[in-house]
């Protein structure tokens, strides 16, 4: 396919799962080309089936290794998947190593597998920009389940529980007591959690007290909303706990299907998607409308005006062109 | 602004030895680059799926087991097979500049061998794909 298609071939392209037209389309939505949002808009009626799974967890805590088994037992179980790994950008340069696809190289020839890599653009919340959106190329496509691996995250990035329909979190023995684990606000937000590295002594204890702290926050709230989050110990090394993952993840999209959750989930989703973009056009216009900011930052560096002053006089500025 | 070029650094060849592929990979990153990384004992064919399903501008070869010139007819082939003989590649190691014009031929775009700075190898690149400089030095 050359370079220049059409959008109208890409998004043909991508309902019949061709792989070079759902790269392409990934580009110009990643690129914000204005080919991404016309092919988006042609997809998107062929999207809303597929179950999207948030993987996240501290950095080298085994999301991709894992996500590799996951790969493995889903292809067993004959399901086309597709993964989308993003890691961070730096902050200075731009510039980002992707290191992700290089535990999952073994499915390269399977075209029942798409890996791919996204760097984070300095979004926040371990996140790109467009991570739904891409998905949604990969839904149009076919693939279900598609594995979002969030950048190795602290104790406060939670987006992903916005954008996914379930949410693993991946915690590693080694990483501190339970009070560590007690204290990490990502832990509310696992439907599964997986203990990584589960052939190592320390994972067992860990489990177990993940078990018994999840208990307690369960009988706080958790049976209000009807799911019991599940524990799992898992081994990437020694391929055990798979299985039992899987389980628990058709389990839980079982229950989103079978309650109001997975409407709600997707309607936050969705929701979600769209207060970013509107977000990400707003600040782009602000800054086109004030031409150079310098002059406002100027006054704050300055201290003669406060930094919400200023947001405001620019947000006043964009107004008065319309 | 513009968007970052992607670039796949593979080490392609059955010697176990990464230094140089990392060097690029890190290289490249320092630069701006989105790099994907993919290590050691990369097939033709892993190369070229990677690049296809990861749309990388560019491809950087690191070689050092002197077996260069029968490595790198059947990577070009297998991006040709898959429709991503439009990347730009370049390959880097341990390749006598006598081989230089050859490598050329088989569609490499250009050879950085001893001697050469990675900073000639960036600076390449970006003048064939236009990516930014983000320290704004050239
Ligand atoms: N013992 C043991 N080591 C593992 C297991 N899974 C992963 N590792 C090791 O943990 C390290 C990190 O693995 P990754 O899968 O790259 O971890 P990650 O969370 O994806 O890392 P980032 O994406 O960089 O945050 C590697 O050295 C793996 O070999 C496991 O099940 N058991
Ligand atoms: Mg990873």
């Amino acid at each position: 396919m050359p370079r220049s298609a059409s959008p109208e071939t890409l998004a043909t392209g991508v309902i019949g799962g061709d792989t070079a037209s759902i790269a392409r389309s990934i580009t110009a939505i990643e690129n914000d080309a204005p080919a991404g949002r016309e092919v988006l808009d042609r997809i998107f009626p062929h999207t809303g089936a597929a179950h999207i799974i948030g993987v996240t967890g501290p950095p080298g805590s085994g999301k991709s290794s894992l996500v590799n088994e996951i790969i493995r037992e889903t292809r067993g179980r004959g399901k086309k998947i597709a993964v989308l790994a993003i890691d961070p950008s730096s902050p200075i340069t731009g510039g980002a190593t992707l290191g992700d696809r290089i535990r999952m190289l073994e499915w390269h020839a399977d075209p029942g597998v798409f890996v791919r890599s996204m760097a984070s653009r300095r979004f926040g919340g371990g996140l790109a920009q467009h991570t739904l959106t891409v998905a949604h190329v990969f839904d149009a496509a076919g693939f279900d389940p598609i594995v979002i691996e969030t950048v190795g995250t602290g104790q406060d990035e939670v987006a992903i529980a916005a954008l996914a329909h379930s949410t693993v979190l991946v915690q590693v023995p080694g990483m501190g007591d339970s009070v560590q684990t007690l204290k990490a606000g990502s832990l509310e937000i696992g439907d599964v959690i997986a203990v990584s590295k589960g052939d190592r002594p320390e994972a067992q204890a860990l489990a177990r007290d993940l078990r018994r702290l999840q208990t307690l926050v369960d009988d706080m709230d958790g049976l209000m909303h009807g799911w019991r989050t599940k524990v799992v110990t898992t081994s990437a090394t020694e391929r055990t706990g798979i299985d039992t993952l899987l389980a628990a993840l058709a389990e839980h999209r079982a229950w989103l299907r079978d309650s109001e959750e997975w409407e709600l989930r997707t309607r936050r989703m969705l929701g979600t998607e769209i207060a970013s973009r509107v977000q990400q056009r707003l600040l782009a216009d602000v800054v086109a409308a004030s031409e150079s900011t310098g002059d406002v930052i100027e006054q704050v560096v300055a201290r003669s005006v406060s930094p919400l002053a200023a947001a405001d006089r620019m947000l006043e500025r964009l107004r008065s062109r319309r | 602004m513009k968007q970052p070029v992607r670039i796949l650094v593979a080490k392609p060849g059955l010697d176990g030895h990464d230094r140089g592929a990392k060097v690029m990979a890190r290289a490249f990153r320092d630069a701006g680059f989105e790099v994907i990384y993919t290590g050691l004992f990369q097939t033709p064919e892993m190369i070229a799926n990677a690049a296809l399903q990861e749309d990388v501008d560019v491809v950087g070869l690191s070689i050092l087991s002197g077996a260069h010139m029968s490595l790198f007819p059947p990577i070009i082939e297998a991006l040709r097979q898959v429709g991503r003989d439009d990347a730009l590649v370049i390959a880097g190691g341990t390749i006598p500049a006598t081989d230089i014009p050859r490598i050329r031929e088989m569609g490499i775009a250009e050879v950085f061998g001893p001697g050469t700075r990675l900073q000639d190898a960036i600076q390449f690149v970006r003048e064939r794909t236009g990516a930014d400089d983000p320290e704004g030095s050239t």
